[in-house]
This record gives structure tokens, sequence and C-alpha cells, in this order.
């Protein structure tokens, strides 16, 4: 897919009217495989449409989707420099937001992470003493003014032209320099051995795709800047079954969520969009919408949890 | 007859108050020297675990990551700084009551500046890519600024510390007063580098160490700076502070001061040095001591006083947590009142200015600083901007672990391996600083 800048704009619009199939399959690619495989499920008579690579609708039988993390694969430079022309941003809407947590457990399949592992978290905010609760989800901020960059001794965590914020888990040492540098808690470290599948462990990997996972180095969101090479939304966009999430590029000043798409200028004045912690002058790269007439109360979401789970939030309430 | 078999009448003195401290060790020492060698054994397998399985062995975690490695990797460092100053001062200077306390401050310097780097390589994730730390160094990073400081400070003061030595070891190497062993005067032979007293030698290693000296002081105070800046570039609340440093330095020269009388105190005891190390020492070193605590005393209140009445948010929660009795309020408390309080209070006092007081005051408040270190470190990364509502309580308080405790302790323990071996090889009394003395 081309990446120039007019064609992007048509790769947002069209990955918008294909919203439901692609949000729907995110990347959930067909993995061929007929017969002569090592590894055939039971067919289970559930046909589900798909769309190949090169742009043809298929029906397959759903047991033959396998979960593949595709990945463009991108030299060094590559990884360092950014995909040309763009300046990545999201807008997230706190409105929409429900707690549904779809966007944690996509994240988590896409980059292979166990389930106490969150790179994107959502919390529960309160403003002030008598607002009103709101669920905040949060994703690396990606800043302009990143102090977790300023501070890595060898160059591991590096800023991006198209305005992403990765980690190169092959050159970081580890010394969390940059875990105590970021005040918004977005990094998590491999404490132990993470837990790769052995089928990812020899994965292509680069900054851009942070897997295989690796002991003793840092990672966190990263955009999915490999999808986002390939014209496609990261998977928590997709995931959010309310459509909280937008992402875009703000050269183009477009975000979409799939399904929607907006104008980035005209959404975030509209709408009164703010960074979260500007006053540290960091320049996050995610805006915020406020969350003025939600489309439920977050009590709702707190009301259907575990009692052990409700508590953690105690405090907030 | 060479110079340095040439000794008058004290230094023959301290000569043969060497041969009490070259005595066949007894039971005593033997317990204590394997029971150090215990501790260190058993951290160098909480080491061979936290290699083989990673850092889940420790009770770091997101949030808190830094833990006891690097409260005591800056404890032990600004220990060395502070006792590098102390012994390039009183050298430099050549105050006269000095004399015998400059050889042991330095010999403090020289092995917590070992310790203490050891303690940020455990605590770094990767061991295996060090070297990145030079092949893709980058020059914005405190760290590697700190690199380039820690490694040229310890080039300096092992320098220092081995030209302090050399001349006793051409005293050794030469005496007749003392029978040693074949091995021992072909290691004094080799480690006196043919140094024979000449006038010119002389010269030459007196202006070396007087310039060492002077080099020392800039050197360590960039070091402190340096250091402090890891925890005062970064945007969290109580680190990010403009009296971090000073109070830092001021602290671990204390800490560093605190070490070396609770040596002084051991050694005189041990060897019968009471001639050497007199109570004059014990006062004046309390002097010292009472003007860092207070101003410590000083940067503490005047710090947690203004985060307490202006009412930032992220600053009061940290406060907050430190003064809370339920959090670390009585470690915080506690720590002040042994570091700060009980020295200034009793040694305004000159009934109490013993030897035996100032030591044990001393012996509390190096305790105390160490405990003032763990409170720089954790409470504030316990402490994150957004709220922490993960199902995981162990990603929000942090507590240590066997492999870090047996870690520290084996810190420790190295720290006193080295001063109950370091008699066995050298006199405590500078024997050459004596040359002066009547006949
Ligand atoms: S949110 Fe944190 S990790 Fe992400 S770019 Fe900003 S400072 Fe760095
Ligand atoms: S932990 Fe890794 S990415 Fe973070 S500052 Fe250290 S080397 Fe850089």
């Amino acid at each position: 897919m081309s990446e120039s800048s007019e064609n992007g704009r048509r790769d947002f619009l069209k990955k918008g009217a294909l919203g439901v199939t692609l949000a729907a399959w995110g990347q959930l690619v067909f993995s061929c495989s007929h017969s002569g495989h090592e590894h055939v499920a039971e067919e289970q008579g559930d046909i589900v449409k798909v769309l190949t690579p090169d742009g043809q609708l298929v029906e397959v039988d759903r047991s033959h989707l396998k979960h593949v993390h595709h990945v463009h694969p991108v030299t060094y430079e590559e990884t360092r420099e950014g995909v040309p022309g763009k300046k990545f941003v999201m807008v997230i809407d706190l409105a929409r937001c429900t707690n549904a947590r779809k966007c944690v457990s996509a994240c988590q399949k896409m980059h292979h992470l166990p389930p106490d592992r969150e790179w994107l978290t959502v919390k529960l905010m309160k403003d002030s003493e008598d607002g009103a609760p709101y669920w905040f989800p949060k994703t690396c901020f990606h800043c302009d003014n990143p102090p977790c960059v300023k501070v890595c001794p060898v160059d591991a965590t590096f800023k991006r032209d198209d305005g992403l914020v990765l980690v190169d888990n092959t050159r970081c040492i580890g010394c969390k320099f940059c875990m105590t540098a970021c005040p918004y808690s977005t990094r998590v470290f491999n404490w132990g051995e993470p837990g790769v599948p052995a089928d990812m462990k020899t994965h292509f990997s680069s900054a851009e795709s942070s897997i295989p996972g690796q002991v003793g180095t840092v990672e966190k969101c990263d955009f999915c800047p490999d999808m986002a090479r390939m014209g496609k939304l990261p998977d928590c966009v997709t995931a959010c079954p309310n459509g909280a999430f937008f992402f875009g590029d703000q050269n183009e000043d477009i975000v979409t969520n799939g399904s929607e798409t907006f104008r980035f200028s005209e959404l975030i004045a509209e709408r009164s969009a703010y960074r979260y912690g500007e006053d540290l002058g960091t320049k996050p790269r995610v805006y915020y919408l406020p969350p003025a007439g939600r489309i439920e109360p977050a009590e709702k979401s707190l009301e259907e949890m575990p009692e052990e789970r409700r508590k953690l939030y105690e405090d907030m309430l | 007859m060479m110079k340095t078999a040439e000794l008058n009448k004290k230094q023959t003195a301290i000569l043969q108050a060497l041969g009490a401290q070259l005595e066949k060790p007894g039971m005593l020492y033997r317990l204590w020297v394997a029971l150090l060698l215990v501790l260190i054994l058993a951290g160098t397998y909480g080491l061979y675990r936290q290699i083989l399985i990673g850092h889940v062995v420790t009770g770091m975690r997101d949030n808190v990551v830094w833990g006891y490695y690097i409260a005591n990797f800056i404890y032990f460092i600004g220990v060395s700084y502070g006792a590098a100053m102390l012994a390039a001062i009183l050298y430099y200077f050549k105050v006269p009551w000095g004399r015998p306390i400059v050889r042991i401050a330095a010999l403090v310097a020289f092995i917590t500046g070992i310790i203490g780097p050891v303690f940020i390589l455990l605590c770094i994730g990767r061991f295996d890519r060090l070297h990145y730390l030079f092949i893709h160094a980058r020059v914005q990073s405190p760290i590697t600024w700190d690199v380039m400081v820690i490694s040229t400070y310890l080039v300096g003061i092992t320098v220092f510390t081995y030209l302090l030595l050399i001349k006793d070891f051409a005293i050794l190497r030469d005496t007749s007063l003392l029978e040693l062993s074949s091995w021992r005067r072909k290691l004094y032979t080799a480690l006196s580098l043919r140094y024979k007293g000449t006038d010119e030698q002389e010269g030459q290693i007196d202006h070396s160490t007087k310039s060492m000296a002077f080099i020392m002081v800039p050197k360590v105070i960039l070091a402190f700076a340096v250091l402090s800046w890891i925890f005062g570039m970064t945007l969290r609340p109580s680190w990010n502070s403009t009296i971090f440093g000073p109070a830092y330095v001021i602290s671990s020269v204390a800490a560093g001061i605190g070490l070396i009388i609770g040596l002084m105190w051991v050694y005189r005891r041990l060897y019968g040095l009471e001639e050497y190390i007199t109570g004059l020492h014990f006062r004046n070193m309390a002097f010292i001591l009472v003007i860092l605590v207070a101003a410590f005393g000083y940067f503490t209140f005047s710090e947690y006083i203004t985060n307490w009445y202006s009412s930032g948010k992220w600053e009061s929660a940290v406060t907050a947590k430190v003064l809370s009795f339920k959090e670390f309020g009585w470690a915080f408390h506690l720590a002040n009142l042994f570091a700060i309080v009980l020295p200034i209070v009793i040694i305004a006092i000159p009934r109490f200015r013993t030897p035996n007081i100032i030591a044990l005051l001393s012996l509390l408040l190096v305790v105390a600083m160490w405990v003032r270190r763990y409170l720089t470190v954790v409470p504030p990364l316990e402490t994150p901007l957004l709220p922490v509502q993960d199902a995981r309580p162990e990603f929000v308080h942090y507590s240590a672990t066997w492999v870090e405790w047996a870690l520290v302790l084996a810190g420790a323990a190295t720290f006193f391996i080295f001063f109950t071996l370091a008699p066995k090889l050298i006199s405590v009394i500078p024997i050459s600083d004596y040359d002066k003395e009547t006949r």
C-alpha cells in the first residue's frame, strides 16, 4: 500500500467504509491452509467473510483462521525514522468509554501479553470531590517532549519523525530510568522471562512490533506502528465497541475510529479536547474529549464487577 | 642506610603497634570473618538467582522500579564522596589533627566507591548489555554523565589512596623491627615502587598527593551534583527539587564521617591506639558532624514544611505518605531522631563528648542515614500521578525480598571484611607522617 500522504487519507477513509468487517476482524489474517498442515482444527461450519491481502472477499470456516501478527519487514533505519510524512495522533472520547476493556484485551492479544500485563490501562478518574467519576483509557501519550527519551543512556527509547516514541528492546539495558522519568506510569518492565509463545520467539523483531518481549527490558504501548505502516488502525481502536478511540494523522488533519472520520482540528476544537498533565510540559500526542454527556454512567460498570475488583476503585468514589 | 629504614621514636612505636595488628588472629576474629564470608556467599547466591530468573526475584515491580539497590547505591557512593572530600581537605590543608584520620577516610572512600556502583549494576535488567553504556552512549542522559564522573572519580580516589600508602609500604619493606614473612616483604617491595625516600622522590610523592587532593574536591562536588541530578531531573515530586542535591551532599558527608568515627573507635580499642587517636580527634570529628546534621535538619525541615504548607496535589501526596504513621512515618521520624536530633543535643553537652558516646551516636547516625536514603527513593515511586488501580497490590507497595536483603547485607559485609583485613597489611596510623617528630 502506498504511504504517500494523498493516498493515506483515502486509506483511512476506505477503512471507514470497510469499517465493520475490519473492526470485527482487526488483524485476523486468513492463513490459507487447506491440507498438509501440522495442525488442522475441526471445521465448525461457522463461515466467515475475510478480505485477502490482494483485496478479494472470500468465505472460510472460522476454524481455519489463525491469529497472525502481520509484520511489514522494515530496516533498522526505517524503525528509527518513522513512517514518512506522517504525524500520528490519537483522540480518546471519554464520554464513550464504558470500561468495556476490549481495547485492553485486544492490545494484549496483539502483543502476546499475559493477562496481568497491560500496556493500555483503563483507570477510574474523578476530577473533583463532588464531580462524577468517569473511565479513562490510558495509552502511551507519545509525548512531543518526552521525559523518558531524554533520560535513556543508550538511545533505546527514541522519538521518531512521525511522532511515535518507541523502545528498541534489543538495545535497552533495563536501567528503568525511563520508568521513573515518565510521569504517567506508562512503561512496564519484563521482571521475569516474558511468557512469549514458542512460535513468536523467532518472530521478525523490530522496534515497531515490540515482540517477542525480552527479559530485563522495558516495553510499552507503541501505537502499533507496524499496523500504521500498512495503513491500518491500532487494535485498541478497532476493538472498542463504542468507538471511543480515534487514530489518525495530524499532517492530514484526519482521525477515525474505523466507522466515523473527523477532521482532527475541528474535533478537538469543537469538543474542547485537552491533553492529560499538560502542565508537566511533556506535550502529549493523545487528546482527550471531556467526559461530558457520557453514554453510560461509570458506576454501571462498577456495579457489574465482582466485589473484589470493585474494591480497587474505592478511593476514587 | 636508606631513609625509609631510619625511623624516629614515634615511628618505631607505631611499628610496634602494627606488630599487634599483625598478630595471629584469635577465635573471635576468625568467627567474625567467617560470618562476613557467609553473608557474602548468601548475597552471591541471591545474585545467581537474580541472573538466572530475572528481577522477579526482587520486590521491585512497575511503579516502584527502584528499591534497596538504588538506596544502597546512593548511600555507599555518597559515603564514598563524603569520605574522599574529608580526606582531601584534611590532607591538602595539612590539618594537624587530621594525620591519623586521612588514611582511614581515604580507605573508606576507596572501598565504598567500589561497593556503591556494584549496586547500580544489580539494578540493571541486562548485565550482558552493559557495554552499550559506552558504545551507544547518549550525552543527554544523566546516567551517561554519572558513568563518566563515577569512573573518573574511582580512578582518582584509587590513585590518591595509593599515593598516601606508598611511603608506608617502603618503610615496611625495609624495617628490621618486625619479623615479616617473605611473601609480605615481596608484596611490600612490589607495592612500594622502589621508593627509597630520597629528597627528590619524597618531593614528587608529596607534590602528586597534594595535587590529587586538590583535584578530588571539585571532582567530588561534580560527582555529587550529577548523582543528585539523576533524581532531580525527573518529574517526580520530592526528587524534582532544588534542595535535593545539597541535602544529599550534606547527609552523605555526615554518614561518611559517622563511619570513619566508628572505624577510629574500633581500631583504637582493638590495637591500643589511644595515643594516636585521641579524644581530641573524636571531638573535632563530632563538631563537623554536628554542623553537617544541623544543616541537613534545616534542609529536611525546609523541604517538608514547604511541601506541606503549599497544597500542590502530587507533592502533598508524597509528603503525607512520608509523614503518615501508617506508612513511612515511623521510619522517617526515628531516622530524623537518630540522624539529626540526637547528635546535636548530646554533643552540645561537653560532658558527653567522649569517644564512646560519639562512636555510639555515629553508629546510630550511619544506620539512620541509610533509612533516609531509602525514604528518598521509595515513597515518591509509590506515589504515581495517576491512580494505581491494577489488581496487583505488589505493584503499589514495595517490600524487599530475601534476595535484596542478602545482597544489601553482602555489600555491608564486603565493607567490613575490607576493614577487618586491611590492618593485616598496613598500619592504621600512617608511619611516614610522623617523620618530622623529634628523634
Ligand atoms: S507517556 Fe510516558 S512513556 Fe509515553 S512518551 Fe510520554 S513520557 Fe514517554
Ligand atoms: S530502561 Fe531501557 S529504554 Fe529505559 S532508559 Fe534504560 S535503557 Fe533506555
